[in-house]
């Protein structure tokens, strides 16, 4: 009897073992299956960073560029255009910008590297839509009367000031998204890659 | 016999797992299945070396599915050119390779799957033939394997033709090529199943339908269908001898053990040996010396332009060499239609073995000189056929042109159906030794 | 059981009995594989000779990283063709276009290395004799024809650097660009092997284990 406990305390170890080294190979079998579902080589050169060029754009108008498939916005804006911004904070949900949806180095009153310059993923953070231009003041677009300029998104309503802040309220729940990006010169912006090498 | 026992349903210990156990086991048949087919399904003991490529057959299907779910997420069956003049197909093999992150992995394992599928599955059938597994009563058992057999082949074939490269394009187009050979509607037929004049970008599409819908489900149909069968009768062994004829008290057989734990533990220690030939070939050999990847296919496919030298994949080659073996006119019926005849009749004829073989036993370790000589014969001239349909039609063995390999080739064709068609008459008159009534074991 | 053994040892010897070595004589080309220097020479050879009419479309410029090279390098000076370093190495000027000038399309070399190997050689000792083979010949309209190659279409594109280096110089040359072809056929070709030696140790502990597993299990079977 005893003898066919040890035997059976044997088994129990080798069974262990079997399971073990089986599960351990199961699981790096699954290693290359899982991984081949991430971006291939060709979408990451597809997502890889774009070149602005924005000596061309003038006071007040907006280029749009594709990066990973998505638009992306460059507005210089106008003196007059920055002036809204601060005059807007109170209607906004996230006027300094606290969450994170822009990369460090925009988290400012601006939300932009340089003051005129904005940056931003035009992609209504509720459910996908891109926003359309409102620019100017008023109800001349069909916006309300003390309308200041932004962005509409025609799906569901939302509202964004000059700066991409959504307004308060309104189904969007975050500012539009600022992409990493940095100035190659005063006139080429680098969209998707923030420091060199990265 | 198994149809006839009515398993206990699960009883819970009352810890969560068992709850759920007992659960389920009251509205599916879980405990039943489980028992019926592995921890009281009762296999001989006696089983060898052969006995492992059945179990090993299951687990190439399972690679290959799962590869191939994978290979579909990136493949294009596409045959129009890219903006760098490659067909997109093509090219989308060479992005599988280059641009999915382990995908170079995921398609050699599918390319080397294919020929460990048929490697297996031939050492499975000659399994078959040494110990008479398909006599009375797995003749259905057997047919069912057949049937698998064909279902690989037009796998295979239907799969080799998605790389889209020149052996794809000219293997397809040969073989398609097959069907025009049939008197009156072969032309129409042949049409038909390219659906185009020539080899095109609908044949690939509906190709790659069949390849990765189609034929799978009727593949997976029949192994269930296979193994249904094979449980209900019992398997075979080295001696032939019926286990369920004689059982103890409780009903068990007594030269049995039941599958699992015994046979599953073992299989486990083959599934290990295999996996190291298996992954030698895709880690350091992936082309398999051009066998299992073929060279010319690194070439994309052009319509116009034949290789100068084609060969279908090795497991296709012996009867493919039976197709070239066919030369003459009968009839009024052209050599054509014959060589088709004869490729097809090879394949088939394997299904009526249960009622060619009339021998009192099934082992060959019973069987007398004749069936293992005509045995030992019939592999040679397998593999030489196999050989010979990888050499052009000009080949001559040592380059004597007394040894010409048409000429050989027919001579073993002949052969490998001289041995069928006359199985009747010498697996009788051979010299059995007696079946003994229980296992022979250690 | 000995005519099983007969018959298995049939199985497996049968065809190297009757394999015999056929076709023309190739010189073997010299292994690169791992030589970043000579890969990164062979990237440079091809990119100047080779890629205005042969594409490797099937690679990334950036690919090339993994024999070596910084970024920045590719970018500056080897990649005249193409804008992004995530671009496939394509040639500039059309496929269709290039029929119309050469009267055939000259193929994409991605994986001639692989494409053109056969019972007397591998792909890459095809090309490094290909690439050497080139005599004069005054009936064809280059005014180059070929002995691996008759009658190929492209002139002795390596004609300038061959003038200008000794025989043997010439060979490392063409040594070091067929290298560079063999890794672009199958850049994970290294990593595959270092992988089959991990697979091939899993294994082993797996056969280890599971053979204890199935004595110990097999022991109550008499």
């Amino acid at each position: 009897m005893s003898n066919q406990e040890k035997m059976s305390c044997e088994r129990r170890r080798l069974i262990a073992a079997t399971a073990a080294v089986g599960g351990v190979g199961a699981l790096a079998a699954a290693v290359p299956f899982v991984s081949s579902m991430l971006p291939s080589e060709r979408a990451k050169a597809a997502g890889a960073a774009v070149e602005a060029d924005i000596s061309k754009l003038e006071v007040g108008q907006m280029m749009t560029v594709e990066w990973r498939g998505k638009p992306v916005w460059i507005l210089r804006r106008s003196p007059e255009m920055l002036e809204s911004l601060a005059k807007v904070e109170g209607e906004l949900s996230d006027p300094a910008s606290e969450r994170k949806q822009q990369p460090e180095y925009c988290k400012n009153a601006t939300r932009s590297l340089k003051p005129e310059i904005m940056v931003a993923v035009g992609i209504c953070t509720h459910l996908g839509c891109s926003p359309s231009s409102k620019f100017k003041q008023g109800a001349q677009e069909g916006m309300s009367a003390d309308w200041k300029g932004g962005f509409l998104c025609p799906c569901h309503g939302s509202t964004f000031d000059l700066a991409g802040r959504v307004f308060k309220n309104k189904p969007a729940p975050d500012n539009l998204e600022v992409p990493p990006h940095r100035y190659l010169s005063d006139t080429r912006i680098l969209i998707g890659e923030d420091t060199q090498g990265a | 016999m198994m149809a006839n026992v009515v398993y206990e349903k699960y009883k819970s210990d009352g810890s969560f797992l068992g709850n759920l156990l007992e659960w389920v086991d009251a509205r599916f048949p879980a405990t039943s299945l489980w028992r019926a087919h592995l921890s009281e399904y009762y296999a001989p003991k006696n089983f060898n070396f052969w006995y492992y490529f059945g179990s090993l057959a299951l687990l190439v299907l399972v690679i290959q599915i799962v590869t191939g779910i994978f290979l579909a997420m990136n493949y294009k069956p596409d045959a129009s050119l890219n903006a760098y003049g490659v067909p997109v197909a093509f090219a989308s093999v060479s992005y599988i390779m280059n641009d999915v992150s382990f995908g170079w992995l995921i398609r050699y394992m599918h390319s080397t799957g294919a020929s460990a599928f048929f490697i297996v599955v031939y050492m499975h059938m000659f399994r078959g033939m040494l110990y008479g597994s398909y006599r009375k009563p797995r003749e259905l058992i057997w047919i069912f394997g057949i049937m698998i057999f064909l279902c690989l082949m037009a796998e295979a074939f239907m799969g080799y033709l998605l790389p889209w490269g020149q052996m794809s394009y000219w293997g397809a187009q040969v073989i398609v090529n097959l069907f025009s050979a049939i008197p009156l509607i072969g032309d129409p037929l042949s049409v038909w199943v390219r659906g185009d004049f020539v080899i095109g970008d609908s044949t690939l599409n509906r190709f790659f339908a069949l390849h990765i819908v189609a034929v799978p489900m009727v593949l997976i149909g029949l192994v269930v269908a296979h193994l249904l069968a094979l449980h209900e009768i019992g398997s075979n062994n080295p001696d032939g001898v019926e286990i369920k004829k004689l059982k103890d008290g409780k009903g068990v057989p007594l030269d049995g053990i039941p599958f699992h734990p015994y046979y599953t533990v073992k299989d486990i220690v083959g599934v290990a040996v295999f996996l190291m030939i298996f992954f030698g070939v895709v880690c350091f050999a992936p082309e398999g010396g051009g066998f299992f990847l073929e060279y010319n296919n690194f070439f994309q496919a052009d319509s116009m332009k034949t290789p100068p030298h084609i060969a279908p994949v090795w497991y296709f080659t012996p009867f493919y060499s039976m197709l070239r073996a066919m030369v003459w006119d009968f009839f009024w019926l052209d050599a054509k239609f014959w060589g088709v005849v004869a490729m097809g009749g090879g394949v088939v004829i394997l299904g009526l073995l249960p009622w060619l073989d009339r021998a009192p036993v099934k082992s060959i370790r019973y069987r007398g000189s004749i069936f293992k000589t005509l045995l030992v014969i019939f592999v040679i001239s397998f593999l030489i056929l196999g050989f010979l349909g990888t050499k052009g039609p000009e080949y001559t063995f040592f380059g004597v042109s007394w040894l010409p390999g048409t000429v050989i080739a027919q001579i073993f064709t002949v052969y490998y159906f001289l041995f069928f068609l006359t199985m009747p008459w010498w697996s009788r008159i051979d010299a059995c030794k007696p079946e003994p009534e229980r296992l022979t074991w250690k | 059981m000995r005519t099983l053994k007969f018959l298995l040892a049939a199985l497996i010897l049968a065809p190297s009995v009757v394999l015999a070595a056929e076709g023309a004589h190739l010189d073997r080309a010299p292994d690169r594989s791992g030589n970043n220097a000579a890969l990164q020479n062979g990237a440079k050879l091809f990119v100047n000779y080779c890629l205005s009419c042969h594409g490797a479309s099937a690679i990334r410029y950036n690919r090339l990283t993994e024999i070596g090279l910084k970024p920045e390098q590719i970018e500056q000076n080897l990649m005249f063709a193409a804008e992004k370093i995530g671009d496939p190495m394509a040639v500039a000027i059309h496929p269709a276009e290039a029929k119309k000038w050469f009267g055939v399309t000259p193929p994409d070399l991605s994986l001639v290395t692989r494409a053109r190997a056969s019972e007397s050689g591998s792909g890459a000792d095809w090309v490094y004799t290909y690439l050497r083979s080139f005599y004069r010949d005054a009936e064809r309209q280059t005014g180059w024809n070929n002995h691996v190659f008759a009658n190929v279409g492209m002139p002795h594109i390596l004609f300038n650097l061959q003038e200008s280096l000794s025989a043997a110089e010439y060979d490392e040359q063409v040594g070091d660009l067929v290298g560079f072809l063999t890794w672009l056929a199958e850049p994970e070709a290294e990593f595959r092997k270092r992988l089959g030696v991990g697979i091939f140790l899993f294994l082993i502990a797996l056969f280890v284990v599971s053979y204890a597993l199935k004595k110990e299990y097999w022991k109550d079977v008499h």
